[in-house]
């Protein structure tokens, strides 16, 4: 494998004795797009803000490019920034705010109008360069903050929420247009964001953080179908809980003691994050089917419908099983000829053992 | 309705309510003084007596006589060194209680700031004196260090005095408008232009001063026009050679018993000030964008 672009090795920050970052060790490739994702002060800022120079560590060390960082201040590294208020200079023009970085170059004006005005229309800003920043709209100013970085051809665009302040469509429509660039560029993204479902469609690997620790690094999907704890689990997407007892392990084959299920005999492999005190079951919504008519299943549970949520092309069905309190989640798709249920009636529910997940 | 209601419960009669007080005031210490002046300045006097017949002979005399074109000339050179050097010397205090002290301090330094004004004027006045004296604080060390034969005498009755002795007392009112709008430039703008690459002395030219600019502008104002009037630090400090306009405009009032020519001389330093500063505030129009 070729050297990762950025490396940090037991990487702590403090605000005080506040641990903000603990004994982070991180490995972003060269030329992926890589995700912080995680709640609310979690440390995403802080730990983006430390590759960018902004911060010092309190122990530990960082890497870029195999070189260390220590004593390197923010405008020697090989890094830059769109930070979450895009820091946009209010007394440049869109095309003097775009040049900032090749004037601090002290590149030939020639280049320098050429580069930013290439800048300018790949981010799709033509005619705007004349344009006072003031007077620009939440996603252009995203898209001027956008293109201020990539003129200077980082080794890596870290981005801070780039996309939380803009309304739904512009959001998706931003996404698409970074993965684009990002590929047409290809320079190592790493994005900061709280929103699971952005990291996930935009991401080759993410890193999920809870408070200042990482918790696991996976592609989107290992970390949908394989998460390492039941905190994971909940964060990226939703996930059934049912108690799970551990009976005995043997060789490749774990027995087990599920609320409602019953014993059943599972792969250690389904144990994602080690079966080390692993204490719950987790089930996908979309795992569970409800079945009508003749359908049958691999396995089958009888449940009460307890709510119902239609959302046109899905139902979400809160149904209750035996011997558990808490009602769990199903999604159905709303395929022809499928009747929605009502609360109160009966459902067989289908699982497979396959699609359990034994967590922690 | 009549009008008159309308116009009661209307914003603008509130407004006119608020600053009633102050209009009031305004009117009566300011503006009527100003047009009695202004006429004043088109009459004649004659010893005692006041001719009210309209003539432009005051101002003919106050912008032809070399020496009130000198002196006009001299109060417009100190007042601006006075407002360069306070300026020059309010920003690093300004930026440092901005950048430097802990939020949770800034509150005591500005408190601090205000200390000499516990002092009348007059008093810091002296103690300049005292400082800069024949026998003074700086002749006595030099001379006690052996670094000069003689008491110097430059530093004391001259222009160089009143540079001094005007920007020491102008300086905190200069730190407080350039603090503020320093506090006002967004942190995150300085680290991008790190982040872009630029050095921290180039950052500060290219980010922090141009965004504190309306602060120095400000700054500039308030320090520039007072100085020009001035005539207590002159007088007291300046010597011959120090005197200023309004020290004239003072002789003229009093001594010469010449009112209508001071009262022309008077209004003619205001016109030259107001359009200084109007030259200074256009040429940086573009610093000064109020919030859209
Ligand atoms: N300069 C600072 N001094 C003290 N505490 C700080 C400082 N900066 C951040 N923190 C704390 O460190 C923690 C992590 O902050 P950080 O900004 O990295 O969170 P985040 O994951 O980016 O959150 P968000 O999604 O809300 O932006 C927070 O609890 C925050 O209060
Ligand atoms: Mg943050």
């Amino acid at each position: 494998m070729t050297q990762p672009i950025i490396q940090l090795k037991g990487f702590d920050k403090f605000f005080g004795d506040f641990a903000a970052l603990s004994q982070v060790d991180l490995d972003i490739k060269t030329g992926e797009f890589f995700s912080l994702l995680g709640p609310s002060g979690c440390g995403k800022t802080t730990l983006l803000r430390s590759i960018a120079g902004f911060e010092t560590p309190s122990a530990g060390s960082l890497y870029i490019d195999g070189k260390t960082m220590e004593g390197v201040p923010a405008n020697k590294r090989p890094t830059n920034m769109v930070f979450q208020s895009y820091a946009i200079f209010p007394h440049m023009s869109v095309a003097e705010n775009v040049a900032y970085g090749l004037k601090a170059r002290r590149l030939p004006k020639a280049e320098i109008t050429t580069r930013v005005a290439e800048a300018i229309a790949m981010v799709g800003l033509e005619g705007f360069g004349g344009r006072a920043s003031h007077a620009l709209s939440g996603g252009q100013r995203q898209r001027v903050a956008l293109a201020r970085a990539l003129v200077l051809k980082p080794r890596v665009l870290l981005l801070d929420e780039p996309l939380s302040a803009l309304d739904k469509k512009l959001r998706e429509q931003m996404q698409s247009e970074l993965r684009r660039l990002q590929r047409a560029v290809g320079i190592t993204f790493v994005l900061v964001t709280h929103d699971q479902e952005e990291a996930l469609t935009m991401s080759d690997r993410i890193a999920v953080m809870f408070d200042g620790k990482i918790a696991q690094v996976a592609t989107p999907q290992a970390l949908y179908g394989q998460p390492c704890s039941r905190r994971v689990a909940n964060f990226i997407g939703m996930m059934n809980f049912l108690d799970a007892k551990i009976l005995s392990t043997s060789g490749d084959t774990v027995e087990v003691d599920v609320q409602s299920l019953g014993k059943l005999s599972l792969s250690l492999s389904q144990a994602t994050g080690g079966i080390e005190g692993c204490n719950s079951a987790g089930v996908r919504p979309e795992m569970l089917t409800i079945l009508t008519g003749s359908q049958t299943a691999e396995r089958e549970i009888e449940a009460v419908v307890s709510e119902v949520f239609y959302y046109g092309d899905m139902t979400y069905y809160d149904v209750r099983l035996p011997f558990k309190e808490e009602p769990i989640t199903i999604t159905m798709r709303n395929t022809a000829g499928r009747t929605v249920l009502a609360v109160g009636e009966n459902a067989r529910v289908g699982w497979s053992a396959s699609s359990l997940l034994l967590l922690r | 309705m009549t009008w008159f209601q309308k116009w009661r419960r209307g914003e603008g009669a509130q407004g006119l309510f608020l600053i009633s007080p102050t209009l009031a005031f305004t009117l009566l210490l300011l503006a009527v003084p100003l047009v009695l002046v202004v006429a004043l300045s088109f009459w004649t006097q004659d010893y005692l007596t006041l001719h009210r017949t309209f003539t432009m002979d005051n101002y003919k005399t106050a912008w032809s006589e070399p020496m009130y074109q000198y002196l006009m000339g001299r109060s417009l050179k100190i007042s601006m060194m006075v407002t360069a050097m306070t300026v020059l010397l309010a920003y690093p205090v300004a930026y440092f209680i901005s950048f430097y002290v802990p939020p949770k301090r800034k509150a005591m330094w500005i408190f601090l700031i205000t200390i000499p004004f516990w002092t009348s004027y007059l008093m810091r006045i002296f103690l300049w004196k005292v400082i800069l004296g024949y026998n003074g604080v700086v002749n006595g060390s030099l001379m006690g260090l052996g670094l000069i034969e003689e008491p110097l005498s430059f530093i004391l009755y001259n222009q160089n005095a009143v540079v001094l002795t005007l920007a020491h007392a102008w300086v905190p009112f200069a730190i407080l408008p350039i603090f503020v709008a320093l506090e006002r430039v967004d942190r995150s703008l300085i680290e991008a232009a790190e982040d872009l690459g630029d050095s921290k002395l180039r950052r500060f030219f290219r980010v922090t001063l141009p965004l504190s600019m309306p602060g120095v502008i400000a700054a500039t104002i308030i320090v520039f026009i007072p100085t020009i009037g001035d005539y207590v630090t002159p007088r007291l400090v300046g010597g011959p050679n120090g005197l200023m306009i309004a020290n004239m405009i003072e002789l003229q009032f009093k001594k010469a018993n010449n009112a209508p020519l001071g009262a022309a001389l008077a209004i003619s330093a205001m016109a030259i000030v107001t359009c200084v500063a109007l030259i200074f505030i256009w040429m940086n129009k573009k610093y000064i964008r109020g919030a859209k």
